[in-house]
């Protein structure tokens, strides 16, 4: 679908293990493939502990690979050195979840938002790097007066701000979102989603949107990407994905999301698709596919790890029985 | 214990904490009932006072900074539990009223084997001997969803996942098979998948029961299929109250209007605009005179800054506080979420009509 589309970020074949001790390891992400184009956003979406945090972080250099590779226009991310690093370094920026947690308590506004701008000497004088500042701010909705304040002063949804601001002041191409608006109020969750749309209107950026709120990932992304225990299990346009989900797993995930109107709710309640149980643990995990366990579809076929295939053009799928389920009511 | 419909009755609650910047007036005059055997839902942001209120009527209010003000009334069957003796709460707490908490790591003891917390309130409340109390607690945890039972009896909170955790706090909540329970954001930190679990559990153990529910929460979509009565708190206020039908689809309030709008339905079209709440909930320390809402509300006349609205009825117990009811009100267009495919910024143009000067002067009258 895709096909005439500038390719931006490529990964593949990217596994990240972490070594638990004792012999035990910990497969947070395992063989996952996929194209991030220019412009577009990609919604990345499962359960804790399914690894699309590591992913979202790994594709950015910020953890290093355990096998695989990312390239950023053709390049290897964890093999940059010099200047192409120092260039993917501003070109690509994060989100990250907890704006608290994210932002220095101990810098003000101010500072933060220009610590990129310093390090990579964008501005030659300093009314040059207060102008920018000041824009930064204007562009996500605070004021220049919150320049010279402390992050304490500020809410969630104010911070969250802030930590857009400074990923914007380098001038970026890409941002990873890692759940930048699951620690937010209803209200103000809108308000920054709208926010980042009309930023990447404005400026034609690239998301990685790192989410496990569905409803929202829905809106916001052109692709959605559905990670389970570590593997990709399905990759489609959202409005494909919502419309003719195939995987098991995804089917579950999308009658799991409660609708606000009542009467909806109670028809849904009749043909919900129940999971039983939690999501077993990612340390050393049968081989097969990783929800074979829930799955009430399973057979012999799952004990190897399916393949992805495209099923329709653009929409990707690793289940054996995935178009012999088609049928099946979501 | 008389048996009548309602089992709670909150009149008027007000609770202020103090803190060194002056005295936050967490909840400013609250009062709804709950039904026997049906649950209410409480809705608001965080801030708006539904934690607070659900910790009032578990009597979790601790002097000297926090202080439930003179003149309300927590009527449990009619008795009013503010008067309660330090005897009384306890025999109140756990055996007629339980609560969930929002984080079940922190609400559990660390150093305290699962079963033995399960345990704790069937030997203190229905002074069972250990051996029974065992077996019961074993039955609860199976109750509550929970794989092999009597090992995870022993285990510790620590070696339980997120959802697991929350099933144990269910099942403590159950044990003494109270008659109110109140859920203070039971799911928040958990996932979709489990999310519904766990509302599934809830549900049937309360029809099982016949428990009634006060649940506490900010998800809109959680409310939907749980609660028969619905009320929206906003900045320490109930602003509307009323059936989950009345609420969904006939609201009446402009801050429920945008609460329902800014969750993305799935049926919108991909990003498109979000109907999103400009500004920020007011500050507690010193509360807006007016409606609370007034700040940040599209239709804000004159009046709203200057006198909070009084409750309009609209028949059936589906009441409102604001000002666009009162009779010399301009008319607005209230967004209709009747039907599922409505796309929500219809609202749009509307607010135009209500900014007018002459409307304004003529209601603040």
């Amino acid at each position: 679908m895709s096909a005439d589309k500038e390719v931006l970020l490529s990964v593949r074949h990217l596994k990240k293990y972490f070594n638990v001790g004792r012999g035990s390891i910990l497969k947070a992400v395992d063989d996952v493939s996929l194209d991030i184009y220019k412009g577009e956003t990609l919604g990345m979406v499962g359960e804790s502990g399914c690894g699309k945090t590591t992913c979202g972080r790994t594709c950015i250099g910020l953890y290093d690979k355990t096998d695989g590779e990312v390239l950023y226009k053709g390049k290897d991310v964890h093999a940059l050195s010099g200047r192409d690093r120092q260039a993917f370094k501003r070109e690509v920026q994060m989100v990250f979840q907890d704006p608290y947690g994210s932002l220095d308590p101990r810098m003000t506004v101010a500072d933060i938002v220009a610590e990129g701008i310093d390090i990579h000497g964008l501005c030659k004088t300093k009314q040059e790097r207060q102008d920018k500042i000041f824009r930064c701010l204007e562009m996500v909705g605070l004021n220049r007066e919150h320049a010279n304040r402390f992050v304490h002063e500020f809410s969630g949804g104010q911070r969250q701000r802030i930590g857009i601001a400074r990923a914007l002041a380098v001038d970026p191409e890409f941002i990873v979102l890692d759940e930048p608006i699951s620690a937010l109020d209803v209200s103000i969750q809108a308000q920054v989603v709208n926010l980042l749309i009309q930023l990447q209107r404005q400026m034609g950026l690239t998301y990685l949107f790192v989410a496990h709120d569905l409803s929202m990932v829905k809106h916001i992304s052109d692709r959605i990407a559905v990670l389970y225990l570590g593997t990709l299990v399905e990759l489609a346009p959202s409005e494909e994905l919502f419309a003719n989900p195939l995987h098991p797993y995804t089917k579950a995930l999308l009658s799991a999301i409660p609708v606000p109107d009542p009467e909806v709710e109670r028809e849904r309640e009749k043909k919900k698709i129940k999971l039983e149980g939690d999501v077993p643990s990612p340390i050393n995990t049968p081989p097969g596919c990783r929800f074979k366990g829930r799955c009430k579809y399973h057979e012999g076929a799952c004990d190897a790890q399916p393949p992805l295939t495209e099923v329709t053009p653009g929409h990707f799928v690793a289940c054996p029985r995935a178009l012999e389920l088609a049928g099946t009511a979501r | 214990m008389a048996e009548s419909p309602t089992i709670l009755k909150v009149r008027d609650l007000r609770v202020s904490y103090h803190t060194y910047a002056g005295e936050v007036k967490a909840v400013r005059g609250v009062s709804f009932d709950v039904e026997r055997g049906r649950a209410i839902a409480i809705v608001g942001e965080s801030g708006c006072g539904k934690s607070v209120t659900a910790k009032a009527i578990m009597g979790l209010i601790k002097g000297p900074q926090g202080e439930i003000k003179q003149g309300s009334e927590i009527l449990y069957n009619g008795e009013n539990i503010l008067d309660y003796t330090s005897k009384q709460w306890q025999a109140y707490r756990g055996d007629d009223c339980a609560i969930i908490f929002q984080d079940a790591l922190a609400a559990l003891n660390p150093t305290m084997r699962v079963g033995k917390q399960i345990m704790e309130n069937l030997i203190a409340h229905r002074h069972m001997s250990k051996d029974e109390a065992r077996a019961e607690a074993i039955e609860m945890l199976r109750r509550v969803g929970i794989p092999e039972p009597e090992k995870r009896f022993k285990q510790y909170p620590h070696q339980f996942s997120g959802g697991m955790r929350q099933r144990v706090m269910i099942a403590i909540a159950f044990a003494c098979d109270p008659d109110l329970l109140i859920c203070d954001e039971p799911t928040t930190a958990l996932d979709v998948t489990i999310q519904s679990q766990i509302l599934d559990i809830i549900k049937d153990l309360q029809r099982e029961h016949n428990t009634s529910v006060i649940m506490i929460t900010h998800d809109l979509g959680v409310v939907a299929n749980i609660a028969q009565t619905i009320a929206v708190m906003y900045s320490g206020v109930i602003v509307e109250r009323g059936t989950s039908e009345d609420i969904f689809y006939r609201a009446r309030h402009p801050y429920t209007w945008a609460l329902i709008e800014s969750v993305p339905r799935l049926d919108l079209k991909n990003k498109q605009e979000l109907a999103s709440i400009p500004g920020m909930p007011p500050d507690l320390l010193n509360p807006p005179v007016g409606c609370p809402f007034s700040t940040r509300c599209k239709y804000c006349m004159a009046i709203c800054k200057e006198k909070m609205p009084a409750f309009t009825d609209f028949g059936n117990g589906h009441t409102a506080a604001c000002w666009l009811h009162h009779p010399m009100a301009p008319k607005v267009d209230m967004p209709d979420h009747d039907s599922p495919t409505t796309v929500a910024p219809a609202t749009g143009a509307a607010p135009a009509a209500t900014d007018g000067a002459p409307t304004e002067k003529e209601v603040s009258r």
